[in-house]
């Protein structure tokens, strides 16, 4: 069954411009001057031990107040990105009220709008939540409520999806199969992906920055061939990471 | 099963009371006009459950009716709170100046105003619940997880439709502050009585507090004992509606939650 994704069709999805970033708290300053360019309709992974700040980074995307957080942020087609994010965090923030087909047209009860629920039936199908619709999220397993939060991001249908360690709380066959389902729904979309699990990165990053040092500063890794998601069986996927690993450790002993 | 165990534990309670009662009774032997026995207030309670009933009906029409009242300006300051800052600014030192001063203090005032009848008692009693309940609200609105208000946040950008503050109370942090207005609430239901007795004890024509204070004057301690076991009962069944009611209104925030860990697994 396919769903319709609306507006935010591939080739509609703008490339972000960040320039100037900097996270500072008095004295101490995370990183500073950062320029980045999320390419257009393309996954970005922003990859980093934790604590050096990939979630201010997110936010700023966001458009998020954050503490101690500066920079500017603008989209390459001239109109503001406000309207045209949707965030997915490690916490599925699921609202414990609320039955899943509820949760999913969050977003559209916040705006005021009619909501779509036959939209949000399809896409809960999709990914395998269509006899949950009418739970609520405790009676669901880990897995199924990342899956349902994944719902509620797509039936945004912006063309700017931020994800924040978006499966780092599940376990790895669950975190397997939902990293492939969310590299499909989401090809075509300008995507930020911040994670500090290597593996993740070289398995879903059209692209993989990698932000380390203090202040940290970004470096640029280069993927294999191929498109997301990538199988991380092939011989070069194991290459990859093994030489990711090395950088990360280089750069952690340099820093 | 649960249910029974805590009947059984209550059961428990007050029969050892009532034991330590007739045992300080037949220990000390007090004159029956200082310290009635067990026996002497149930006889009371029974030859004068007309009388008793009658005051009890008004002390708790006036605990009732104050619940509500004092609910639904809770609910309005509390919500008035949290959407303005400069209605945050006005209001919340008008609620904690109507905590600062003693209830004590302003009854004879409230019943100079508005009469021995119920209204002064209903007043009072909704002043008392007022507070708790607009501050557990309020708080409990500007708790909501801050991972959520970011997803409301990046949801609702960009968006001019008019109303999105109330869309987002009415769909996100009013739902998500209802086990803390539960709390204040389970507060208010437990001092409600405070007010409708004090408010009696000024100037009333009755009530339980007034039945207390007219036995207390006749020297007729037993029925003032039974009067203070009835007030007793009816704190605790209204707290048990409450009680109640907000974990029907919350199943999903079970009152354990908050032992259990709260982290994602």
């Amino acid at each position: 069954m396919t769903v319709p994704d609306g507006p935010a069709a591939a080739g509609r999805s703008p490339s972000i411009v960040i320039s100037g970033a900097s996270l500072r708290f008095g004295a101490l300053c995370h990183f500073a001057g950062l320029d980045l360019t999320l390419e257009g309709g393309r996954t970005t992974c922003l990859l980093g031990p934790s604590g050096i700040g990939k979630t201010s980074l997110l936010k700023l995307v966001a458009g998020l107040p954050a503490a101690g957080l500066a920079g500017s942020v603008s989209a390459d087609d001239g109109a503001p990105l406000a309207g045209r994010i949707a965030m997915m965090a490690q916490r599925d923030h699921l609202l414990p009220w609320a039955r899943l087909i509820e949760n999913t047209v969050l977003g559209a009860r916040l705006r005021g709008e009619t909501p779509d629920l036959a939209r949000a039936r399809a896409l809960l199908t999709r990914l395998g939540l269509g006899e949950a619709t009418h739970l609520r999220p405790d009676a669901l397993s880990g897995g199924m409520r990342q899956r349902a939060a994944l719902a509620r991001t797509l039936y945004e249908d912006r063309p700017v999806i931020l994800m924040d360690e978006p499966f780092s709380a599940l376990d790895a066959v669950t975190r397997h199969r939902l990293q492939g389902e969310t590299a499909r729904t989401l090809s075509g979309r300008t995507v930020l992906l911040v994670t500090h699990d290597p593996a993740e990165a070289l398995r879903l990053g059209d692209r993989i920055l990698v932000l380390i040092g203090g202040p940290a500063t970004l470096h640029e890794v280069a993927v294999p061939d191929g498109p997301v998601p990538r199988d991380p069986t092939r011989p070069e996927f194991g290459a990859a990471l093994s030489r990711l690993f090395d950088r990360l450790a280089a750069d952690g002993a340099a820093a | 099963m649960k249910g029974v165990r805590s009947v059984i534990a209550a059961f428990g309670a007050s029969l050892a009371l009532l034991v330590l009662w007739q045992g300080l009774i037949l220990l000390l032997a007090p004159p029956p006009f200082i310290l009635p026995g067990p026996a002497a207030v149930a006889r009371r309670l029974w030859t004068d459950r007309a009388l008793l009933l009658d005051h009890g009906l008004i002390t708790l029409t006036e605990i009732g009716l104050g619940l509500a009242i004092g609910t639904m300006l809770g609910i309005g300051a509390a919500t008035a709170i949290a959407a303005s800052r400069r209605l945050r600014r006005v209001l919340l030192p008008l609620v904690i100046a109507s905590q600062a001063i003693p209830v004590f203090a302003i009854a004879p005032l409230l019943v100079l105003w508005l009469g021995y009848g119920m209204a002064s008692k209903i007043a009072m009693a909704s002043i008392i619940i007022f507070f708790p309940v607009t501050i557990a609200l309020a708080d409990g609105i500007a708790r909501l997880e801050p991972g959520l208000a970011d997803l409301a946040r990046v949801m609702t950008g960009g968006v001019a439709r008019p109303g999105r503050r109330w869309r987002l109370l009415r769909h996100l942090y009013g739902p998500a502050a209802l086990p803390a207005l539960g709390s204040g609430l389970r507060i208010a239901a437990a001092v409600a009585p405070i007010g409708a007795v004090v408010g009696e004890w000024v100037g009333s024509a009755g009530g339980l507090g007034w039945l207390m204070l007219q036995a207390n004057a006749r020297a007729k301690i037993d029925l003032m004992f039974a009067a203070l076991i009835l007030l007793a009962v009816i704190a605790l069944l209204l707290y048990r509606l409450v009680d109640g009611a907000m974990a029907r209104a919350t199943p999903w925030a079970r009152p354990t939650d908050f032992l259990k860990e709260s982290d994602p697994t």
